[in-house]
């Protein structure tokens, strides 16, 4: 048996990039050190630079990034203006105050901003928008459909319904602008209310239309097919779900905030995914799907979703022994300490920047050679897009 | 395979049935084509068979249809899905995945088909498909004759016994609608599969079948039986038909080939007779252009739509503007509307920028038609169409009603536009783009969804406009339409103009837009059924 030198492209399995993510993310939300937290965001941004595909998805990152910027400007903006004041620390500059009545004396505006403050709310900021983009890291590194795909089979036609609507949205926007044009050419306005109401008929119209259109073909093609089973088994099946989802809200908890629980976070988090899992093999039963081609889960996505709790499991550890430097605080006014172990963590988060798959079989929107022509304006929502055809026969001359 | 005993339906509230005790016995292995006029329960019959009607659809059905052996009494759609394969009109509103291949799988993973058979049957609907190349592609990139054979392959990884098509070709060009029909024929030859279908274009289909089921509306019996028999009569047919039944050949001709051999007496009477010279003049410099287009490159991004276009259309003469799919028809009419800014060269309609005109002053111009006409309409009901459109063109009062009974009299004019069928639809989106009296009129794709009756009323409606001055432009697929209506043919390619000249010489000579009539007469170049009749009646006195 020979093995090929060269890996196989594939796309990793969704859920191994989301488990990575939610590591990354969990570790953000358990310490303010901005060291720690930029280091968080270096991580996930380098692998995603390592690791994305070329399909659209992909490019969701620099939007998340950009939001991350937002939060933070606008954290400090926000406690420029109305930071609690009162608090000695070093006075940057003073805004005017504006006097407010006694009764609100819980809110200020203006007044003397200090350094202090202004560090303070930058880290908040920076731990949000570290959280957020640990969430586009995995969006743009693990396909929004192929998620979807690898929902247990009792969640698969919520699944399928979510990603209709997801295909629904940008063609409802297409829509308007197809119906607009058509106004303008029989000389109605398309602005003001009447306008607004000659675009939204036949926008609705022909949404309505094509939902029934797609209803019609899921059902003919066997949407919602169901097995006949016991009734105890359907109540097995809702009980343990709907408990297994309450324990995990509570087991959740216990592990982001460390302190609460005496440490019972996790067991609880693991019944809770035990029950979960038990209420939706149960459920599955009902339905006789089964899947084209899923995602293997092999010794690549091991190493992906392992880092991710590597990098956890090193905060936890460094949390349960008090190291220093996990939470900073900016009052009195002292450089922040680093500590090793979580550091060491979030480095082995680096990792399926070479341990992943090189993305490769993701459909590309526009295979090369081809050419798509938009939907010109005249043609309807929905309907056939003209493209320039190479394959067919070429007319005579 | 197929059995309807004694089936009635009627839609709720409607208050005629739109079946009416239909008795139908379909064999296996057969290739069915139901024919008839538009709203004469066409697609209600082909529902019927996989149980979306009456289960998805609702109203009354009486009787029973039996499919492999099992009711639609007993079955919903979804439980019939590994039997029947069911591919709707519009085949990117059917699809649910993002990819081919993942669309290509869905049907099977419903029915809980294991994953190495899922695997083989996918690979065996690429190659019988032919869709080696598009298998990671989205499904949106896809041109319509590639959406089509997708569609298809789609339910028939299910390897269902039946396929059912409602009309699997009306949105595609001639060569596309040629690639999908021969990947049908083949599913019916090498796997013995049925297959019924609607389809509005015979001559694309009629040879294909192996027996017609003729709907009459109305509540009249259906008419079954081969091709040869139900052509005899019926009282929709394709040209090569109506040219057999006129010459009186026997055995009725259904394909070019057939017709062909028949045809050498009839070439030989018709040798010395001209076929009656079309409308079209040559240019001439001192008439008026209706609109110009010069060097005009529009592009999206890096695709170039159009690339160097140069047009003058002239007042009274009918263009047709063909080409494949993707050539870039539908933006040539919309930058003639002014909806599109030209990337380079310009477009004078008038002698003015349409793009500089005032919308509702812009109407009296040039009007257009698009593909969809139901986008013009979204009044209550016709005659508030009506109202709303002499009010936004600032016309007297009624002027619009009064050109809609000239298209089409005895309108229903309380009806709602939607409720309206696929032919007033058309004619009541005609009426209010030509009410304000549009020196140039351009159409998009008209006659998709019409039959015949209604596609020979609108080639009346624009022989008229044109002989009364108004230039018409038509973006078509549909060559018995252009060599029907059309002086001047013009063939875009890749954003070119290929062609450019009299119909009749343009669609004579190739292969692809030639109408059945001219394939069968070639060299000589008749063009429809009534040409030869009227020089035959004028040939026999003399």
């Amino acid at each position: 048996m020979t093995r090929a030198a060269v890996p196989r492209r594939r796309s990793l399995h969704p859920v191994a990039w989301w488990l990575w993510a939610a590591g990354l993310a969990i570790c953000a939300m358990r310490t303010n050190n901005p060291f720690l937290l930029a280091l968080i965001g270096a991580v996930a941004c380098v692998v995603v630079s390592a690791r994305r595909s070329s399909a659209p998805w992909s490019r969701s990152i620099a939007f998340f990034l950009r939001l991350g910027v937002f939060v933070i400007v606008i954290r400090i903006v926000i406690e420029i203006l109305f930071g609690q004041r009162g608090i000695p620390g070093h006075v940057l500059f003073t805004l005017p105050q504006v006097p407010l009545p006694s009764w609100a004396a819980a809110v200020s505006i203006g007044g003397p901003v200090t350094l202090e403050s202004i560090l303070d709310a930058f880290v908040l900021g920076l731990q949000l928008a570290v959280i957020l983009l640990c969430f586009g890291a995995a969006n743009s590194l693990a396909s929004p459909y192929r998620l979807l795909r690898s929902l247990p089979a009792v969640l698969y036609e919520t699944g399928v319904a979510v990603t209709v609507a997801l295909c629904f949205a940008p063609e409802l926007v297409q829509s308007i602008g197809i119906v607009r044009q058509a106004r303008r050419q029989r000389g109605i306005p398309t602005t003001g209310l009447r306008g607004m109401r000659g675009i939204a008929v036949p926008v609705l119209e022909s949404a309505l239309d094509r939902s029934l259109q797609l209803a019609t073909s899921m059902d003919a093609r066997g949407y919602g097919r169901r097995i006949a089973v016991a009734r105890s088994s359907r109540r097995l099946a809702g009980g343990a779900t709907v408990c297994g989802l309450l324990l995990m809200m509570v087991g959740i908890y216990g592990v982001i905030d460390g302190g609460s629980l005496l440490g019972l976070g996790l067991p609880i988090l693991a019944v809770a995914t035990l029950l979960c899992g038990v209420g939706l093999a149960v459920g599955g039963r009902r339905t006789a799907r089964s899947r084209y081609r899923p995602d293997p889960w092999r010794q690549p996505e091991w190493i992906v979703a392992g880092s991710g709790v590597v990098a956890l499991v090193a905060m936890s550890v460094a949390h349960a022994l008090d190291v220093a430097g996990l939470t900073v605080s900016f009052s009195p006014l002292a450089f922040p300490r680093i500590p090793l172990l979580p550091v060491v963590g979030i480095l082995v988060a680096l990792v399926p920047a070479v341990a992943a798959p090189k993305p490769g079989g993701a459909a590309p929107l526009v295979a090369p050679g081809r050419v798509e022509e938009p939907e010109t304006d005249a043609s309807p929502p929905g309907r056939q897009r003209e493209t320039v055809d190479a394959d067919l026969t070429g007319l005579p001359s | 395979m197929i059995s309807f005993d004694r089936v009635s339906f009627t839609y709720s509230e409607a208050e005629h049935p739109t079946l009416h005790r239909v008795s139908l016995d379909i064999p296996e292995g057969e290739l069915c084509v139901v024919v008839g006029e538009t709203g004469t329960g066409k697609s209600t019959l082909l529902r019927a068979i996989n149980g979306l009607v009456p289960h998805f659809s609702g109203g009354t059905l009486a009787g029973t249809v039996t499919v492999d052996g099992r009711t639609t009494r007993d079955n919903r759609p979804r439980d019939l899905a590994d039997v029947v394969g069911f591919v709707g009109q519009n085949p990117l509103a059917s699809f649910v995945t993002e990819t081919v291949e993942d669309e290509l799988a869905y049907t099977m993973e419903n029915l809980g088909v294991p994953s190495d058979a899922m695997r083989r049957r996918v690979e065996d609907a690429v190659d019988l498909l032919g869709l080696q190349d598009l298998r990671d592609r989205s499904l949106r990139a896809l041109s319509g004759g590639q959406q089509q054979r997708v569609a298809i392959g789609a339910v028939l990884t299910a390897s269902p016994r039946l396929l059912v098509l409602d009309e699997p070709t009306s949105a595609l060009d001639p060569a596309a609608a040629e690639e999908v029909l021969s990947a049908l024929a083949r599913l019916v030859h090498d796997l013995g599969l049925t297959v019924v279908m609607a389809e509005h274009r015979l001559e694309r289909v009629v040879p294909f079948a192996d027996r017609i089921i003729l709907v009459p509306g109305n509540g009249e019996p259906l008419v079954v039986g081969p091709p040869k028999v139900v052509m005899r009569s019926a009282t929709v047919a394709p040209p090569l038909v109506e040219l057999g039944r006129l010459v009186g050949w026997e055995p009725l001709p259904l394909s070019v080939r057939d017709a062909r051999r028949q045809a050498g007496p009839l070439r030989t009477r018709l040798a010395p007779l001209v076929p009656p010279r079309g409308a079209w003049r040559e240019p001439s410099a001192d008439q008026p252009e209706a609109a110009s287009v010069q060097k005009l490159t529009v592009s999206y991004g890096p695709v170039v739509a159009l690339d160097g276009v140069d047009l003058a259309i002239r007042p009274g003469e009918v263009l047709a503007l063909m080409g494949r799919n993707g050539s870039g028809k539908s933006t040539l009419l919309s930058t003639l509307s002014g909806m599109r800014r030209p990337t380079r060269g310009a477009v004078l309609v008038e002698g003015r920028d349409p793009r500089s005109v005032r919308a509702d002053e812009l109407v009296r111009h040039v009007g257009l038609v698009p593909q969809d006409p139901g986008l013009l309409l979204y009044g209550e009901s016709v005659s508030a169409e009506c109202r709303t459109a002499d009010k936004a063109s600032a016309l007297a009062s009624g002027t619009t009603a009064h050109t809609l009974d000239l298209v089409m009299p005895g309108m229903p004019t309380d009806r709602h536009p939607r409720d309206l069928s696929e032919g007033q639809r058309l004619a009541l989106a005609l009426a209010i783009v030509v009410a304000p009296s549009p020196q140039l009129l351009l159409l998009d794709e008209p006659t998709r969804g019409l039959d015949y009756p209604s596609k020979d009323r609108l080639i009346g409606v624009l022989r008229e406009l044109a002989a009364q001055g108004h230039a018409i432009v038509l973006a078509t697929h549909d060559v018995e339409l252009a060599a029907r209506v059309a002086d001047r043919a013009v063939v875009l390619a890749d954003g070119q103009v290929i062609t450019d000249g009299p119909a009749r010489r343009v669609v004579c000579h190739s292969p692809v837009f030639a109408p059945q009539v001219a394939k069968v007469l070639a060299p000589e170049e008749w063009l429809t059924v009534d040409e030869v009749r009227q020089a035959l009646e004028e040939a026999v006195p003399a």
